[in-house]
């Protein structure tokens, strides 16, 4: 859609102004511009609903990850419980979840490209990804906890560790919980044709931010805490 | 809704090779001696490159309008600064303790 047959283009808007002349406002599917029916953007609205979560959820995530931070680089006794076998674990874990990035995308694609059982194979092998992620990384709490860390004790140095590492591995793995349900309503969903391409995309973007987060989780929680020598 | 461009397959498993290659770096990295401090900053720079890659190519904000990049991430951005305003005095803390002791 080009801006030259916009036809807003330099029409008074309500509360004073004009839209400027290059900026392109596309309609909604199926409405006119004199509905309401305008997207600034570019991308129906529940798309952009769907940025603005994931932009508000990242603040929360950025706070805890900060508070991480914070006190592992302050705690002098920081504890450094991640042998061998658990950051392998954990590099299996990324490993993992960046496919199911991978898996998501390809399901995006073939449901624009209208291959509705296509769509529904990748977006249960994404979920798939997930609760993989999920027991994988149960049983690593359950190594953990095994070996005495509870939030406010363990074995081998600062307290703070265990309420630290509970509190955003799990926020984290409540995020990833959440989307394999999202992800398996929204196969069943498109399956039976309830719910469009759009709807497909939306749960893609949520995914990817899952996958996004894990990135910093990973090296900041584990990697920092290997057990070297 | 139109794109006028999108990530071809050839891109996206471009785009997966290379942030497996850039976990398998932090795995190695974690394994040196390097300081606490350095340490850090590295693995959280390659992070940033990582949910950079994955931003733009898995989530498309790079085929999206320009508009909708400047609305999301500046906002963002600015928010992550004024947190790190703190982490000096993660350090300062490290610093004093070990004079204490």
């Amino acid at each position: 859609m080009s801006s030259s047959n916009d036809p807003l283009a330099g029409v008074a808007i309500h509360g004073g102004g004009h839209i400027p002349a290059g900026v392109q406002v596309y309609p909604e599917p199926g409405t006119s511009f004199w509905s309401g029916g305008g997207l600034p953007y570019g991308i129906p609205s529940r798309k952009l609903g769907m940025w603005l979560f994931i932009v508000s959820d990242a603040i929360t995530f950025s706070a805890v990850i900060f508070a991480y931070g914070y006190l592992r680089l302050a705690a002098a006794d920081w504890p450094r419980p991640f042998e061998t076998a658990s950051i392998v674990n954990a590099t299996v874990m990324t490993f993992v979840l960046l496919s199911s990035s991978v898996a998501m995308v390809l399901a995006v694609r073939a449901s624009n490209l209208g291959r509705r059982g296509g769509t529904v194979g990748w977006l249960l092998a994404t979920a798939g990804g997930g609760i993989v992620f999920d027991i994988l990384h149960i049983r690593e709490w359950l190594g953990l906890i095994h070996e005495g860390v509870r939030p406010f004790q363990n074995p081998w140095g600062t307290p703070m560790f265990g309420s630290a590492f509970f509190a955003m591995t799990g926020l984290h793995m409540l995020h990833v919980t959440i989307g394999v349900i999202y992800l398996l309503i929204i196969a069943m969903a498109y399956s039976n044709k309830k719910v469009t391409e759009v709807d497909v995309e939306v749960s893609g973007l949520y995914w990817h931010f899952v996958d996004l987060v894990w990135m910093f989780i990973f090296p900041l929680v584990y990697l920092l805490s290997a057990k070297v020598g | 809704m139109e794109h006028s461009e999108t990530a071809g397959l050839k891109v996206i498993f471009s785009v997966l090779f290379g942030l497996l290659g850039l976990t398998v770096c932090e795995v190695v990295l974690a394994y040196r001696a390097l300081p606490l401090g350095t340490m850090f900053t590295l693995l959280m720079g390659l992070s940033l490159l990582k949910a950079a890659l994955i931003v733009a190519y898995f989530m498309h904000l790079r085929y999206e309008q320009p508009s909708l990049f400047v609305t999301l991430i500046p906002a963002f951005v600015f928010v992550i600064l004024m947190m790190t305003v703190i982490f000096a005095d993660s350090t300062r803390l490290a610093h004093m303790r070990s004079l204490v002791q």
